[in-house]
Parts: C-alpha cells; sequence; structure tokens
C-alpha cells in the first residue's frame, strides 16, 4: 500500500485551513444574523445550520455529490468553468466545510452573544453608523470568539471522513486525509507504525485545536468582563 | 439649543406610557422617581438606542422619532454616558476618548481637565471605577454632543470623589453652554449638576 503518512498529515492540515477560511465570511455573517436578529422565523435559519450536524456524514458527502457532481447542478457548471469538484482535493474543502460549518456557526454566534448590544448602542451616539460600529466594536469584541470558531471548525475538518470520502475519494496525495489514510490502514497489519504515528497526530492535532479554543473563548470572556464597571 | 430644554415625548413601551412636553429655560434638568418609573428609559429613548418604543419624541424642534421618522442614534448629537460608562475595552483610555474623531490636541486638554492625563495609554481594565467614569463622560463630551444624558454617572463612587466629579461635570456643561438631563438617586448629584428637578411618576413628568 503507498500511503505517506506526511503526505496525509499535510493534506489535512491543508484542508482544514482551507475550509476554516472559506467559511469565515458566511460563518460571521450566519452567526451574527442569528445572534442579533428578533425575527421570528430565525429558528427556522438556525436549524437548517445544524442539519449537517446530525445527518450521517456520508448522508451528506452523498447530497454534495448530487449538488457538485459532474451532472449535478453547481458541479456541472464548475466543471465548465474548468474547476471539478469531485475526486479533487477541492472536494475534500468542500465535504469538511460543510460538515464543519454547523460548529463554526454556533461558536460565532457565541461569540457575538456574548458582546453586549449596549457597546454598540454607545458607539452608535457617538456617531458611527450600523456598518462603522460592526467593524470598530462588535468585530473585534468578538474576534477571539470568532478565531475559536475558525479553530472548531478546523479541528472537525481534520476529522472528517464520510462526505470527504463520498465526494472526494481516497486518493494518495490528492484527497487520502489522516482519517481516509487510517481507514485504508486498517487493511494492513495492526503494528504498522503508520498506522500508530497517524493515529498520535491526530489526537495531538485535536488537542491542540480545543486547547486553542477553550484559550480563545476565556480571553474574549475576560476582555468582556472586565470592560466594564 | 443653548436657550435651554426642550423635549416633546409621547411613547409607549409594553406596559410603560410616557406623556412629557418638557420646556424649560434651564440647561440641566435631573429626573428623579421611584426605581422602575422609566428614568433610565427616558434616556434611552432620547438617545435613540429604545426602539421599541411607539409615538413621538422631539428635541428642539426637531422629530426624532414620530410615525414617519426616526433618526438613528448616530445622527442625533446626543452625548449619552449610561450606568457603568461601558468603555470600549479592546481600546486604550486614549482610544475611547478620541473614538467619535476627536483630535490629540482636544483629547489631551480633555483629559487633562479630567485628571485623566496619566491614564491615556491604560486599557479599561485597569481603571477604577471613578476613572473609567471620567473616560465615559470625556469621550462623550469629546462627540460635540448637542445634549447630554447622564444615567446615575456616579453611583459606584465614594463622597468626595463623587463631589468633585460632579462639580467638574456641571462647569464642563455650563462652559459649552451643553443643555443635560442627569438620573440619579443622588440628592447631592442632583443639587450640583441640575437647576431644575423633575419628578417622574406614572409615566408623567411633574416639576419638584
Amino acid at each position: 500500500m503507498t500511503i505517506d503518512p506526511f503526505s496525509a498529515v499535510l493534506l489535512s492540515l491543508q484542508v482544514g485551513v482551507a475550509s476554516a477560511i472559506a467559511g469565515l465570511i458566511p460563518a460571521v455573517a450566519v452567526g451574527f444574523w442569528l445572534a442579533r436578529t428578533s425575527f421570528a422565523g430565525r429558528w427556522v435559519v438556525s436549524a437548517a445550520v445544524l442539519v449537517p450536524m446530525v445527518l450521517p456524514p456520508v448522508v451528506t458527502g452523498l447530497l454534495l455529490l448530487d449538488l457538485f457532481g459532474r451532472h449535478g447542478v453547481v458541479g456541472r457548471w464548475l466543471a465548465a468553468a474548468g474547476v471539478p469538484v469531485t475526486f479533487t482535493p477541492l472536494g475534500a474543502v468542500v465535504a469538511a466545510l460543510v460538515v464543519g460549518f454547523p460548529l463554526y456557526v454556533l461558536a460565532v454566534r457565541q461569540a457575538f452573544e456574548a458582546v453586549d448590544p449596549r457597546y454598540e448602542e454607545v458607539a452608535a451616539t457617538l456617531g458611527d453608523p450600523p456598518l462603522r460600529r460592526f467593524r470598530r466594536v462588535v468585530l473585534p469584541l468578538a474576534l477571539p470568539g470568532i478565531v475559536a470558531g475558525a479553530v472548531l471548525a478546523f479541528a472537525r475538518g481534520l476529522g472528517e471522513f464520510g462526505a470527504t470520502i463520498v465526494l472526494a475519494g481516497n486518493m494518495e496525495g490528492r484527497t487520502r486525509t489522516i482519517a481516509l489514510a487510517v481507514y485504508t490502514l486498517l487493511d494492513g497489519p495492526d503494528d504498522d507504525p503508520r498506522l500508530r504515528a497517524l493515529v498520535a497526530t491526530s489526537i495531538a492535532i485535536a488537542v491542540v485545536a480545543l486547547l486553542a479554543y477553550e484559550l480563545l473563548v476565556r480571553r474574549q470572556r475576560r476582555m468582556l468582563e472586565l470592560g466594564h464597571g | 439649543m443653548a436657550d435651554g430644554v426642550d423635549v416633546e415625548v409621547a411613547l409607549s413601551l409594553g406596559a410603560f406610557r410616557l406623556a412629557v412636553a418638557w420646556r424649560t429655560h434651564t440647561r440641566s434638568v435631573a429626573l428623579v422617581g421611584p426605581s422602575g418609573s422609566g428614568k433610565s428609559t427616558v434616556l434611552r429613548i432620547l438617545a435613540g438606542v429604545e426602539r421599541r418604543a411607539r409615538g413621538h419624541v422631539r428635541f428642539a424642534g426637531t422629530a426624532w422619532q414620530d410615525a414617519a421618522t426616526f433618526v438613528s442614534p448616530h445622527a442625533r448629537g446626543v452625548g449619552w454616558v449610561p450606568q457603568d460608562g461601558w468603555l470600549f475595552p479592546h481600546l486604550s483610555v486614549r482610544g475611547n476618548l478620541a473614538y467619535a474623531g476627536a483630535g490629540a490636541t482636544d483629547v489631551a486638554a480633555m483629559a487633562d481637565r479630567l485628571g485623566i492625563a496619566a491614564l491615556l495609554d491604560r486599557r479599561p481594565r485597569h481603571l477604577s471605577g471613578g476613572e473609567r467614569q471620567r473616560v465615559a463622560l470625556g469621550r462623550a463630551l469629546l462627540a460635540r454632543p448637542r445634549l447630554l444624558l447622564l444615567d446615575e454617572p456616579f453611583a459606584a463612587l465614594d463622597e468626595p470623589l463623587r463631589a468633585r466629579l460632579a462639580s467638574d461635570v456641571a462647569a464642563l456643561t455650563r462652559e459649552r453652554s451643553l443643555p443635560v438631563i442627569v438620573v440619579s438617586h443622588h440628592a447631592a448629584d442632583v443639587e450640583t449638576l441640575a437647576e431644575e428637578r423633575w419628578r417622574l411618576v406614572d409615566g408623567t413628568l411633574k416639576r419638584d
């Protein structure tokens, strides 16, 4: 079996980072809207965002295949533009992004909910229109929590398996991430050192990511607790 | 608006009803009344940050809120100092004072005036309650408001500091001919800051 653990780890990190970056603006937009809107139907949007978290990832992968496959609504158009999604690293990013998005939005929403609206109100009376006070006050105060959300989405994307194997396949050096490499190595001997190395790396990255998440959330909480009298 | 406070408010907000036609030639007015009578809500409505209220608000002959109009808080030119100050925790004292665009010279002069010049590079979390209130006042004044709203501005302070800060604020607003409405439970603050005292009971305002 040609499995290079180093390439799997590198690819996983690249996929995780790319999905966290690609999801940033949508997660901030949806998370802020959910945190601040009083729109009665917001629970529908909130539930819809959570769907990939409760669906079996393989089912999510199949739905993504319908959408991004060569004959899919979006996939046809992207393939014509020379950007195929299925069985490419981009497919792995899309799978990681979609499966990690619910956690991303939950964390970002929490980050915005932690920012008391009074900061915005004071900024408004100091002459800032809505967009400017979002940029100057709300965003900086929510930033540690938003980065925490990105870290969480990155960590979730790193471990993604079901949707990835359906949408992106299991191709060495192209789409074989840590989870897929571990799955492939399960066919071989139990004491394969590559298997042990990948499992250990996986655990180490998850621990570091969760520690970073916790530290960032605490940092935001401390900043906001001590901000006023 | 150098000739007094001229405010007209007729609003409802849930069970709270308020009908105030409030014209006075004095520039500084205290709003007193029992807890829960809606004093802070009146300030929030005037500042434009309480959007759920229905009715009309006029200030100095201009409609700030009626059936067809809602002037956003950023366009009202109101300096609102809520209880606790709500300084921006990610900015230094200097950043807070300069928030509304005041230049370095104005910031330095205001900091000198309020006795916080030595604190300009500190973050709000390293300030005492009194220092925070001074910064919040300076930040509101540096935005050059047409009306200053103070909500229990000295609530967390001890007596000597409280008296000193109250007379500083009274002097600053007088110098600028700035109309000020202050909500306070503290008789001495009211005495120092306000020429007139109005009592809010059951949603109506009566001169004390």
